[in-house]
């Protein structure tokens, strides 16, 4: 916990920006409507301090909190063509994307980076629920493959944070074709003998659900994420009756075999740091405080564990 | 014959001669021939002028016409010595999916496709052609089978979508689509997808991941139904004309981005006023598609049909 940053600059925030007032430093949980604190909720990556609901989380701050000393480098992604099919429903396709980029200071649903987790080098991807539903369309597909390509360039694992209310209709039957697309990028990592994990968080849903997100060597979602190919409106239209309490939810999805693990966002880099040393025959991670990587003690200690 | 609602004007007259050549039998003195024959040619002068430019709405309308030929009366027609195989070999065996070794032209291969049925009994039997996670657990099951034994697969797609049901939401759903996708991806055969009628969404990607994709001239795929698609987008449900505009799910359309290869000229007036001839031309085409693909050693086999996914989309529609 650092004093400055948690008492300090709030104070001093409150001094200076008198325009910033309750409705930026405060969010109430959809869950229990406890009002917490922006920087306390930041410092808990977006988990609610007193029920342990998980909000949303950029990738950007999930990288920053995933990644040893918050340090990685983005991978690049190929840039698709934009509007492939000149849609338009009541506002123009580029116009919906500019005002998602605008919101989220994203290029696009997707970031991909590489790095390292307790001195493990992967290469990670995590979608964007903020930016049009995280919904998978050409620049998805393409960072998906390209996550694949440097992983198995760099002989790395390969993680991906899912996050998507389904495909990018706008893209149309490229959307849909997006679920082969990424269907080869994961069997390119495994082809590699790489592993290929998979974090569903909430929602994962549709074709994202569909595909590479139900795809991996291990599959963990953080707790009570709605996961599911048809969402529970669709369902309870067609079959007219009252869904189960919990359908469709992490839990629900690990009581009936679909998952290997449910595990608290606080919880979750440590787990990653565990599987992925023991899938990739890499001794043990060595805890605490680390010295710099590449330092001859580092190497010291890590052979020595 | 099931008129579609735009076909109104043409049942009038369709059925106008029709009337009339009852009451000419009725009363023997009656001329009607030639009556009769002036409104068959206004007739068909009417349904080439509806079918000729026909909006990406009707085309939904005409893919999912009732006479339609079905997957079942393409095995019937195309395929000799069919031996349905059934079941998941883990929960049940999936009406909504027909599969089983069967001969093309003499050759053993492997047919898949989804099945809607054709009567109320049919329909209600396989569910209207909506699979559940065992009918994609069968097809995996049937590629794998191809594979051993070096069969080629052969899909046909028609399916408005996979079953939004709680115990196939329960039994993996999404897990069952993702790897039917995965499985036509690696297996070591050809494997050709002709869309027949609907291709819905992930339902439809789970068999037709192929080497070779062909559709219908009338037939649709999409990522979402346009009525989907208008309720979210628009709003409302009622916009489904503008949205199948939008979506681009004509086989014309998919043909320009790059999704598809070839398209099956239909009858005038659509497949379910020739059926047989439908079935005739969807064989020439999945012959011509065999063709193409024998003597292809397994490895090549799957690399081509990566490659050809990972280039999709490439070009987008100006190309
Ligand atoms: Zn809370």
């Amino acid at each position: 916990m650092n004093w400055i940053s948690n008492y300090v600059r709030p104070k001093i925030n409150s001094l200076f920006s008198r325009r910033e007032v309750p409705e930026n430093l405060w969010t109430k949980c959809p869950e229990c409507g406890t009002m917490l604190f922006h920087r306390e909720l930041a410092d808990n990556l977006n988990v609610c301090t007193n029920c342990d609901h998980h909000m949303a989380i950029s990738p950007r701050a999930r990288f920053t909190a995933l990644f040893d000393t918050g340090i990685f480098t983005e991978v690049k992604v190929p840039e698709p063509i934009t509007d492939p099919l000149h849609f338009r429903d009541q506002k123009r396709y580029p116009e919906r994307l500019k005002a998602a980029q605008k919101a989220t200071g994203e290029k696009e649903a997707m970031l991909v980076a590489e790095g390292e987790i307790g001195r493990t080098p992967v290469v990670a991807a995590a979608q964007d629920f903020a930016f049009m539903a995280g919904s998978m369309g050409m620049y998805v597909g393409n960072a998906l493959i390209a996550a694949a390509e440097r992983a198995v360039k760099l002989k790395r694992p390969l993680i991906v944070f899912s996050a998507a209310g389904g495909a990018r209709m706008q893209e149309g039957i490229l959307s849909l074709m997006q679920m082969p697309r990424t269907t080869v990028a994961v069997q390119m990592v495994k082809d590699a003998g790489l592993p290929y994990i998979v974090v569903l968080t909430h929602p994962t849903t549709g074709g994202v659900t569909a595909s590479y997100a139900m795809l991996g060597d291990v599959q963990i979602a953080e707790p009570n994420a709605l996961i599911c190919f048809a969402g529970p409106r669709v369902i309870e239209q067609t079959i007219r009756e009252k869904l189960p309490e919990g359908f469709q939810r992490a839990e629900y999805l690990l009581d009936h075999g679909m998952l290997d693990r449910v595990t608290h966002r606080k919880q979750l880099r440590d787990e990653l740091i565990v599987i992925i040393r023991m899938l990739m025959n890499q001794p043990p991670a060595v805890k605490g405080d680390l010295p710099p990587p590449g330092s001859p003690s580092s190497e010291a200690a890590e052979a020595k564990a | 014959m099931n008129y579609l609602e735009f076909e109104k004007p043409l049942a009038e007259i369709e059925g106008k001669a029709e009337e009339l050549r009852a009451l000419g039998r009725a009363n023997k003195e009656m001329d009607v021939e030639k009556e009769a024959a002036a409104l068959d040619k206004k007739a068909d002068a009417l349904l080439k002028d509806l079918y000729k430019d026909l909006s990406p709405w009707r085309k939904c309308l005409v893919a999912r016409h009732p006479d339609r030929p079905h997957c079942k009366d393409y095995i019937d027609g195309l395929f000799t010595e069919f031996t349905p195989l059934a079941g998941d070999r883990n929960f049940a065996d999936d009406h909504a999916v027909m599969g089983g070794l069967a001969r093309f032209n003499d050759q053993a291969v492997v047919v898949i496709g989804h099945e809607k049925g054709s009567d109320t009994k049919t329909r209600i039997e396989r569910n209207f052609g909506m699979a559940r996670p065992e009918g994609y657990r069968k097809a995996i099951r049937l590629m794998d089978l191809a594979d051993r034994f070096g069969l080629p697969v052969v899909t046909l797609i028609d399916t408005p979508g996979a079953y939004p049901g709680k115990g196939a939401e329960e039994r993996g759903q999404s897990e069952a689509i993702a790897q039917s996708t995965a499985k036509c991806l690696a297996i070591g055969v050809p494997l050709i997808s002709v869309v027949i009628g609907e291709g819905g969404s992930g339902g439809a990607v789970a068999f037709a991941t192929a080497n070779r994709i062909a559709m219908l001239e009338h037939s649709i795929y999409s990522v979402i139904s346009p009525e989907g698609c208008a309720s979210i987008l628009w709003k409302d449900a009622e916009k489904m004309r503008e949205a199948a505009e939008a979506l681009r799910l004509t086989a014309q359309d998919l043909q320009k981005l790059g999704v598809i290869d070839r398209i099956i000229k239909e009858p005038m007036g659509g497949a379910q006023r020739g059926p047989k001839e439908t079935v005739e031309a969807v064989g020439k085409a999945i012959e011509t598609m065999l063709k193409e693909l024998s003597g292809k050693k397994p490895e090549a086999l799957v690399k081509d049909r990566r490659q050809k996914f990972l280039d999709m989309g490439s070009k987008g529609l100006a190309a």
